[in-house]
């Protein structure tokens, strides 16, 4: 139905050069299948489903639907959002209406058919209620309702359920695949974009793995476990398992990001994820403590310390990266340095860990340096910024900026003063 | 055009931004200076055309009440229509925004007051001898005090509709017609009620300002309230002015419960935010409208014919408008230079202008005084502000943290602020003529007298919404006296208060035209300002020195808002955000 064929996307930054974040994408969507897009936030997964959906064009490859090339958003693709995308100031009956006032279909029709989407997905009795009114899982019924009620063949789901709470958004999953399993969708087939491994494995038949920097696909893995599936089915556990490895051993051995050494940590030009000193140590500590006692199954600790990928996997590879730690095979496993941490008190913590910081982190190192070697111990916020926008785009930098101030005031190797964008020894 | 990126960019940037503000300098003045020559060769025919007779009778008033508020209604229906256009064109062409959106930002800062004798005799012109022509004067004259800033608020909802939003729009392959009205109206709805409400405010002012107006020979008198007060000043009648301001009390009431109330109870819907527990706004109007099946009766036609534009408007499917790129090519970039040359050449010419207008009967020397007479108005304008501070921000951090006395004090601020304070002014003026003060003193409180009340019910805003933790934990450790003031009062209202004076003072420097130069009957008191200056130069009919008048205190509001009023606002988003 759908075939994607060697898609390229890149932006422009503001310095003119481009940054790829689509690299090399092939894809089918066939008749009665859903396909999930797995991967971590900046894998380039949503933009992928957004070229699909015809609301930017791809920088080169193409995407045929139907036969014909996408190039405005074409009738019968519609799409579901992460956060619902509803007019506050229009009714339930009013949203899910105005994909069918576009088609200008008569009025009578127009109301038969809005009614019939909203009756089918659970929301009888809500027509005239205003989405300010309803909970966050009623909301995303009114977004599945708009997007089935202009009959579409392929519907694109953007995290559908990940703005909801956790019981919420599995009774939403099983209402939606009951409902697709018993034909009673209009669609023909479905792309899901996801960063929660257990979800792909629950409602796809095929799941891409996305790697980051720039966006591709790492694998591809069928699954053929019958419908309805339990979470705690070991067939469906191996399979969780096996994506998680999949996950992790890409994330080390592959390139951080194009222009930085294969080495996490070996050169100022590392991206740092958003991470915290509390996280890092809560999960020192986590793994440390029993029943772990230093080596714990990704999966099984991600559940149990209710983590999903995109939070979890962002502070254990910095764990890894500063040497706590150890990633691989699904599997995360404290080094000796980790588990003295995990024993030590607070200030013998933040000597261990600034010892840690300007060994292993080129950039905290070349910041401390510049600091020592000024005369006056300071330097602004644009000395290193425009120094790490040689290897990264600006938001990346400020990001990893942002994280080496929070680590480097936990170590207390040196401090940064935000009113005046500087760095310095005061006080540290 | 390629750039290296660093300092250097920033710096770029910077001067662009002061470039497209220099621009939209000149071309206002420019405008300005068209009109004023036009209006000076219209002139002469002009002189035997006067207005309608104004009677003091408190029978003619409610007529007159009537005549006036038509007017604020027409200039409002105006200046809706200009924002529709003016703003959705600067949101959606990249070319258009880049001038159009510093016109909007100089227009809004210039004290308008001073344009109103340029523009009176340009439109009586149109049709001499006839009231049509000032009415459309004072329309004018309104409209200028009402539309700016609807218009800024209107793009600014238009630039930051939710993403989402508008790819869910997109993806259901609305139509650029009803997408507008689906989803950008409704969106920038909110801000754009609230904003008609400060422009009605502002606008209170300029009709009663606009309705009597005599610029050299030529002497307008439509009736309104306006006219009504000048004869009564005239007439030394203070009953009469009793009147005017008790009419002028009810009209703004019945505007407030027939209009305002209803709008912002209808916009409450249009509210992006979805926070559920919070009163929304009722109005007893909107009610019975909402209930009345015959108003359901007259409205379905009209939403049957509404309906029928969106279809009428939908685009067949095989010329769909094809997605753009964001990554524009390089080939438009000749045509943004030529674009620039254009606005450089028009600039330039606008600049000569304005330069041999003035100069034609200004001795250069002028502009020296001109610019002595504008600092002492700045002075005034800045104790004032600082008086007004010192008074209002306790008093309305007080009224803040009590909801039960923000409740009822909150209406009546705005109220006042809406309240026409030219109105107040002959009761000032008598006491003043009267006790035989000192008129470089005591005529600066008018300035402030109808803008203080920005500075008042901003604070309580601000106030109000100090979090309940954040005073709590105040009393829990005991902070209190100066030390409360210093660490939980001030910081947390001062983003508020900011936007209270910036208000007041722009209202203030528009005030110093009326305020400075004053008359109580044949007496007439005069304060060393720029003001003064341009109301003398409008009573003389003298185009050179209103021009020059204008121009000066553009450049002195201008300035000082980049200079002062900006970045003090920036530091307070910056530092002293709640959220």
């Amino acid at each position: 139905m759908l075939v994607i064929r060697r898609i390229h996307k890149s932006f422009r930054k503001p310095d003119g050069s481009e940054l790829l974040v689509l690299d090399g994408i092939n894809l089918t969507l066939n008749k009665g299948e859903i396909i999930g897009l797995l991967g971590r936030s900046g894998s380039g997964k949503s933009t992928l489903l957004r070229l699909i959906a015809g609301l930017a064009p791809p920088s080169a490859g193409s995407i045929i639907y139907l036969g014909n090339e996408v190039t405005a958003p074409p009738p019968g693709i519609a799409m579901v959002f992460q956060g619902f995308a509803l007019f506050p100031w229009l009714t339930v009956l009013e949203n899910v209406q105005l994909g069918l006032e576009a088609l200008g279909l008569p009025v009578s029709e127009l109301r038969q058919r809005a009614i019939k989407a909203i009756d089918l997905i659970g929301l009888d009795g809500f027509e005239s209620a205003y989405p300010r009114e309803l909970s966050g899982g009623m909301r995303q019924r009114v977004g599945f309702a708009r997007a089935l009620v202009v009959h579409p063949n392929i519907l694109l789901m953007d995290e559908p359920f990940s703005a909801l709470d956790v019981l919420t958004a599995e009774t939403l999953r099983t209402d939606f695949l009951d409902l697709w399993s018993e034909g009673q969708l209009p669609i023909k087939g479905v792309i899901l974009v996801t960063h929660n491994i257990e979800e792909a494995v629950l409602m796809c038949d095929r799941i891409f793995i996305f790697g980051s920097n720039p966006g591709r696909i790492i694998n591809e893995i069928r699954v053929e476990l019958p419908h309805p599936r339990a979470r705690l089915d070991p067939a469906f556990r191996d399979l969780v398992e096996r994506i998680y490895v999949e996950m992790t051993t890409q994330s080390v051995s592959a390139p951080v990001g194009r222009r930085t050494e294969n080495f996490p940590g070996t050169g100022i030009g590392t991206i740092l994820p958003h991470v915290s000193s509390n996280s890092l140590s809560g999960l020192i500590e986590a793994v440390a403590a029993p029943p772990y006692n230093g080596e714990a199954d990704l999966p099984v600790i991600a559940s149990s310390l209710h983590m999903e990928i995109d939070e979890l996997f962002p502070v254990a590879e910095t764990l890894q990266m500063l040497r706590f730690a150890e990633v691989a095979g699904g599997d995360i496993k404290l080094t000796a340095e980790g588990r003295q941490f995990a024993d030590f008190g607070t200030d013998q913590r933040k000597r261990l860990f600034a010892w840690h910081l300007l060994t292993y982190v080129a950039l905290a190192a070349h910041i401390r340096r510049v600091l020592d070697e000024r005369p006056t111990h300071q330097a602004p916020w644009s000395r290193f910024s425009g120094e790490l926008e040689d290897y990264m785009p600006p938001a990346a930098a400020v990001r990893t900026l942002r994280t080496i101030i929070t680590l480097g005031r936990y170590a207390e190797i040196f401090s940064y003063d935000d009113e005046k964008h500087i760095f310095s020894l005061d006080n540290p | 055009m390629k750039m290296s990126k660093g300092p250097i960019s920033k710096l770029f940037h910077h001067f662009s931004a002061i470039f497209w503000d220099i621009v939209a300098a000149l071309l206002v003045l420019g405008v300005v200076v068209f009109f004023a020559q036009l209006s000076r060769d219209f002139m002469q025919p002009l002189a035997e055309s006067g207005g309608a007779v104004i009677s003091l009778e408190p029978a003619a008033l409610p007529e007159y009440a009537l005549r006036t508020s038509l007017r604020m209604l027409v200039a409002m229906v105006l200046s809706l229509v200009f924002t529709f256009t003016y703003a959705t064109w600067a949101a959606k062409s990249r070319r258009a925004e880049q001038v159009l959106i510093p016109l909007l930002d100089i227009l809004q800062s210039v004290p308008i007051l001073g344009f109103i004798s340029v523009t009176v005799v340009f439109f009586m012109s149109f049709a001499p001898g006839k009231m049509l022509g000032a009415e459309l004067a004072a329309i004018f004259a309104i409209f200028t005090s009402q539309a700016w800033n609807m218009a800024f608020s209107f793009y600014q909802s238009l630039r930051t509709v939710p993403v989402e939003l508008v790819e869910a729009s997109r993806s259901f392959r609305l139509s650029p017609w009803m997408r507008f009205w689906k989803l950008e109206v409704p969106f920038a709805m909110p801000a754009l009620v609230w904003n008609m409400m400060m422009s009605m405010s502002a606008g209170w002012f300029f009709v009663v300002a606009s309705e009597a107006i005599s610029v050299g020979s030529t002497t307008v008198m439509l009736p309104g309230i306006g006219s009504y007060i000048a004869l009564a000043i005239d007439q030394r009648d203070l009953g009469a002015i009793g009147r005017a301001i008790a009419i002028m009390l009810i009209v703004i009431l019945i505007y407030d419960q027939l209009l305002f109330r209803p709008l912002v109870a209808w916009v409450d819907h249009f509210r992006f935010e979805q926070e559920t527990d919070r009163v929304s706004p009722h109005s007893w109007v909107l009610t019975a409208l909402r209930r009345s099946r015959w108003v359901a009766f007259a409205v379905a036609p009209l939403a049957r014919m509404w309906q029928w534009t969106y279809q009428a408007s939908r685009e067949p499917v095989q010329v769909a408008v094809h997605i753009r790129d964001d990554m524009r090519s390089d080939g438009a970039s000749w045509l943004d230079w030529l674009w620039y040359g254009v606005i450089i050449l028009f600039c330039m010419g606008a600049a000569w202008k304005v330069a041999t207008f003035i100069l034609q009967s200004v001795m250069p020397g002028e502009i020296g005084e001109a610019i002595a007479l504008g600092l002492a108005t700045m002075v005034r304008v800045f104790v004032l502000i600082a008086v007004a501070s010192i008074i209002w921000v306790p008093v309305g951090v007080w009224i803040g943290l009590r909801p039960g006395v923000a409740r009822i004090t909150q209406p009546i601020a705005q109220f006042m602020a809406a309240f026409p304070a030219n109105l107040l002014f002959p009761l000032v003026v008598s006491g003043v003529v009267a006790l035989r003060l000192n008129p470089d003193i005591w005529l600066s409180p008018l300035m402030i007298l109808g803008t203080q009340w920005y500075i008042l019910f901003n604070v309580i805003a601000g106030a109000s919404t100090i979090p309940c933790e954040l005073r709590d934990i105040g009393t829990n450790l005991g902070v209190r006296g100066w030390l409360w003031w210093r660490r939980i009062a001030l910081p947390a209202v001062f983003p508020f208060y900011m936007t209270g004076a910036i208000t007041a003072s722009g209202g203030s420097w528009n005030a110093s035209i009326v305020a400075e130069m004053v008359n109580w009957g044949s007496a007439t008191l005069k304060a060393y300002g720029l003001g003064a200056y341009i109301t003398e130069a409008t009573a003389a009919g003298d185009f050179h020195r209103i021009v020059l008048g204008i121009t000066v205190m553009s450049m002195f509001v201008v300035v000082i808002n980049r200079l002062f009023w900006r970045p003090l606002y920036a530091l307070a988003e910056r530092k002293f955000r709640l959220d």
